[in-house]
């Protein structure tokens, strides 16, 4: 047989003048579309999780727009790198001796990235935005502690000059609370209570918080966003103080496992989300000097539904709660170093000392349930647990949790129910299920945003459960202005739900994870918010 | 064939419809809500962004509010990147896809087309069969298990030599379209040896063969003419698929396209987004099709539209 080749020289000219079209085609699509100028240089990049929902503070409610929130807006008080609050917009206040009206004398020289100074009316007309019902904002409630502020909220008065906050003059906020509110400067650190620069915001509506419109007060500047993209911050000229670091880098991702070959080909310096590392590699890394592990406010829990059989008998609610092997979970499921919990609240909360709560006992356990009428798990009924289908961790969990009550006690009939994040979280509002899996992050360092989930007919309790001493003591807690006997109030309160009545099994602390090189970024300190704000952070000299 | 071509466009019209007024329905009536984080909200407030966004009153007012927009081409909010419409984020993810498709889709033609034709020629011999065995490889490794492979080896260990993630320079292309076009490079290669072993028994190409024709010319010039027709048949609905984007190549590498937009948006109960994603996906569809027709009635004289 002939082998090809006779009239190559022109067919190869055809084709390559083909393929030479077709490449400039592409490179010329590229150019235009493809975004040939992001390869912008970054004095520092890193990896914030999942792509930012909004970059109004007022709507934000994930974390890692939280994070960028941070970035480029500041409150009246903000956080160091331990994650205390320091002042920020606010030089100053003073609280009432009633503990209920506080007056912050607004910083000297405080300016909006466009120069323009900012007043204590930008906090009064921004806050009346985030209370605002037409804005639409979720996370408003955080504004409720203000007199009549849940009122505005919900529109039920329409007048906001009724509502507890003041402007006499430009550098001075006056704020009245409803009751005396402990962790209130912690509160107008966050995102909701950031000021928006107003005159932006109504030019351009839905469109203020692009890049070249947006006016923001805090240590950086957007630079660009693009969607799933990258995100350029650089710092704001006008800000009070010098930023060690220039221009960062924020790279969004969904995807752990390509969050960590980032970083391990040195491509990204930081990767803050516990997200975007990979659960099943923590145990291979856990050892290296660029894993970070800290103490972080947030539990993960079990729901009881308390309307459904058998969990409306408090005996069978404390046997599985008694009988839950934590310790196995997370050496098996979580690794990361998590501490098993017995109580809601994580350690850490200052000046508050946490119950006992149930450790695990098995004998009693069987001798519960036995009791309850099911020894040995005979005749407990078909019941569901439910868990969020997102991620690895929570189906391993369920599965274990089920095998964990198969094997200590006996019962085989829970059936496990996954469900997509979002008809999970339908479901759970809806109390239609037997059992739940769920997890809270504490809003700021305090008992009460944890413990305050389960008063009756709560928006988060979620369990069914009531009880009205419960829900007294936590009203009474509002008005004690003694630290250690609300600290009190609270231990008491957290024994009811954790010893006593059990609506809910607490199972593990969470830690919060980063990665990064210690001689390559400096200014990352754990703390047990999760607070790294990223004005804070710096490059090492030597690694310069 | 104008004729052809507008009534094709014309029927497309109660297609997309059709598409669209399912997915919708289908987003609309499952039981989750957009705005759900897991602390409640109050009332008011879910009854405001409900009204912000369309989304109050009866599903049939949802519907009808959205079609009115859609067909004035606003295609809505998204509920998710709360400050961004929908034809927003398309018109910034769907070309950067679109310009990964394009690469991803030739490299495919191109391999695809060459080892078919080169596995044909020497057929039921080695290469023959180590290609084939490599084209089936590539079809049945799906890219969730061949990109992260591909990247431990070129990007992480034991090679340095190309960037595991991320968008913005050529270098960064070149995993990924690679990753992209593999199975598709591998459906039209195991294509073309087919249709090819089948062509070159037919009469004509013994008789260009018996007139005294180079084995050259009677491969390129006739027997690959007829043996291209089940790839054009192929090819249309792989352009409309490799062009909109893949969401495990896009996720894995980092690429801001849309490709994770068909499984996100629904997943997030954006109901606006997913809807303009699948209306993008259908008219691809649809248009490439109607590419690959054309070029049937181009390439192949037997073929009459009609």
């Amino acid at each position: 047989m002939e082998r090809p080749g006779s009239t190559r020289p022109a067919r190869a000219l055809v084709v390559s003048a083909f393929l030479a079209g077709a490449l400039a085609l592409f490179l010329a699509f590229f150019y235009f579309f493809g975004g040939w100028s992001l390869s912008a240089p970054a004095d520092l990049v890193l990896c914030n999780g999942a792509e930012l929902q909004t970059l109004d503070p007022a709507i934000i409610t994930d974390e890692p727009a939280g994070r960028v929130a941070q970035a480029l807006f500041e409150g009246l008080t903000t956080r160091n790198a331990k994650g205390e609050v320091i002042p920020g917009m606010a030089q100053s206040w003073t609280l009432s001796p009633d503990n209920l009206t506080y007056t912050f004398t607004m910083r000297t020289g405080a300016k909006w990235s466009n120069g323009a100074p900012v007043t204590s009316f930008d906090f009064l007309n921004s806050w009346e935005r985030a209370l605002n019902p037409a804005t639409g904002a979720q996370y408003s409630y955080q504004l409720y502690y203000l007199l009549n502020g849940e009122a505005y909220g919900t529109g039920r008065i329409t007048e906001f000059s009724q509502v507890g906050v003041k402007a006499p003059d430009d550098h001075t906020l006056v704020v009245t609370l409803v009751h005396p509110t402990a962790y209130f400067l912690e509160l107008t650190a966050l995102p909701t209570l950031m000021p928006v620069y107003l005159p932006t915001v109504r030019q351009y509506g839905r469109d203020w918080t692009k890049p070249g419109r947006i006016v923001s007060n805090g240590p950086y500047v957007l630079k660009a966003w693009r969607l799933n993209d990258y995100i350029l911050l650089e710092t704001n000229p006008q800000y009070y103080r010098p930023i060690a670091i220039h221009r960062i880098k924020v790279l969004p991702t969904d995807s752990p496992t390509a969050c960590f070959n980032l970083f391990y080909s040195r491509k990204t310096d930081l990767i803050i989300d516990k997200n975007s590392i990979p659960a099943e590699l923590v145990q291979d890394i856990k050892n290296k000097p660029y894993f970070h592990a800290n103490p972080f406010g947030a539990t993960t829990f079990i729901r009881f539904n308390v309307k459904r059989k058998p969990f409306d008998d408090v005996r069978v609610r404390k046997a599985l709660a008694l009988a839950l092997d934590k310790q196995d979970i997370v050496d098996k499921i979580t690794r990361a170093g998590e501490s098993i919990a017995n109580t809601l609240v994580p350690p850490g909360s200052v000046g508050y000392t946490p119950p006992q709560g149930l450790a695990r006992n098995l004998d009693e356990a069987r001798r519960l349930l036995a009791e309850a009428g099911y020894p040995n798990g005979q005749g407990f009924p078909d019941v569901t647990m439910l868990y969020p289908a997102r991620g690895s961790v929570w189906i391993q969990m369920a599965t274990e949790v089920q095998a964990l009550w198969r094997r200590d006690l006996g019962i085989s009939s829970i059936q496990l129910r996954g469900q997509e994040w979002r008809v999970y979280l339908n479901t759970e509002q809806l109390i239609d299920f037997d059992i739940s899996l769920a997890d809270w992050i504490g809003d700021y360092n305090d008992p009460q945003t944890f413990l305050d989930m389960f008063v009756t007919d709560g928006g988060n309790n979620e369990t069914g459960w009531s009880f009205p001493q419960y829900d007294q003591m936590l009203q009474n807690s509002g008005t004690i202005r003694d630290p250690a006997q609300r600290m009190q109030v609270f231990h008491d309160m957290e024994k009811i739900l954790v010893e006593d009545e059990v609506p809910i099994v607490p199972v593990y602390f969470w830690v919060g994870l980063s990665l990064y090189y210690p001689e390559k970024v400096g200014g990352f300190e754990p703390n047990f918010l999760d607070e790294h704000p990223w004005g804070e952070l710096y490059i090492p000299e030597k690694a310069k | 064939m104008t004729a052809l071509i507008f009534r094709r466009l014309l029927q497309a019209i109660p297609v997309l419809f059709i598409v669209v007024t399912l997915t919708f329905f289908l987003v609309r009536s499952a039981p989750g809500n957009p705005f759900s984080t897991e602390k409640k909200i109050p009332k008011e407030i879910m009854e405001q962004l409900e009204t912000q966004y369309d989304l109050h009153g009866t599903i049939l007012h949802q519907y009808e509010q959205y079609m009115w927009k859609v067909v004035h081409g606003d295609l809505s909010l998204s509920t998710q990147y709360r400050n961004r419409t929908v034809n927003e984020i398309i018109a910034q993810t769907l070309p950067v896809s679109m310009t990964l498709g394009s690469l991803a889709y030739l490299l495919a033609l191109f391999l695809g087309i060459t080892c078919g034709g080169w596995a044909a020629i020497r057929h039921n011999q080695w290469g023959d069969r180590g290609l084939m065995l490599i084209a089936l490889l590539g079809i049945s490794v799906p890219t969730f298990v061949s990109a992260p492979v591909l990247v431990m080896f070129f990007a992480l260990y034991p090679l340095h030599i190309l960037p595991a993630y991320g968008w913005g320079s050529l270098d960064q292309l070149i995993l990924p379209a690679f990753c992209l076009s593999l199975p598709f490079a591998a459906t039209i290669a195991r294509l073309t040896r087919g249709s090819l072993l089948e062509v070159l028994k037919l009469d004509f190409v013994r008789t260009a063969r018996a007139k005294g024709l180079s084995e050259d010319a009677v491969l390129f010039r006739h027997a690959l003419k007829v043996a291209i027709l089940p790839v054009i048949g192929y090819s249309g609905p792989a352009a409309a698929g490799i062009l909109t984007g893949s969401i495990v190549i896009e996720t894995l590498f980092g690429i801001p396209g849309i490709g994770p937009f068909f499984v996100n948006s629904a997943l997030n109960f954006d109901p606006f987004m997913t809807s303009g994603v699948v209306l993008v996906f259908s008219s691809f569809l649809i248009l490439f099709n109607l590419f690959a027709d054309i070029l049937y009635f181009i390439v192949d004289r037997r073929v009459k539209l009609e």
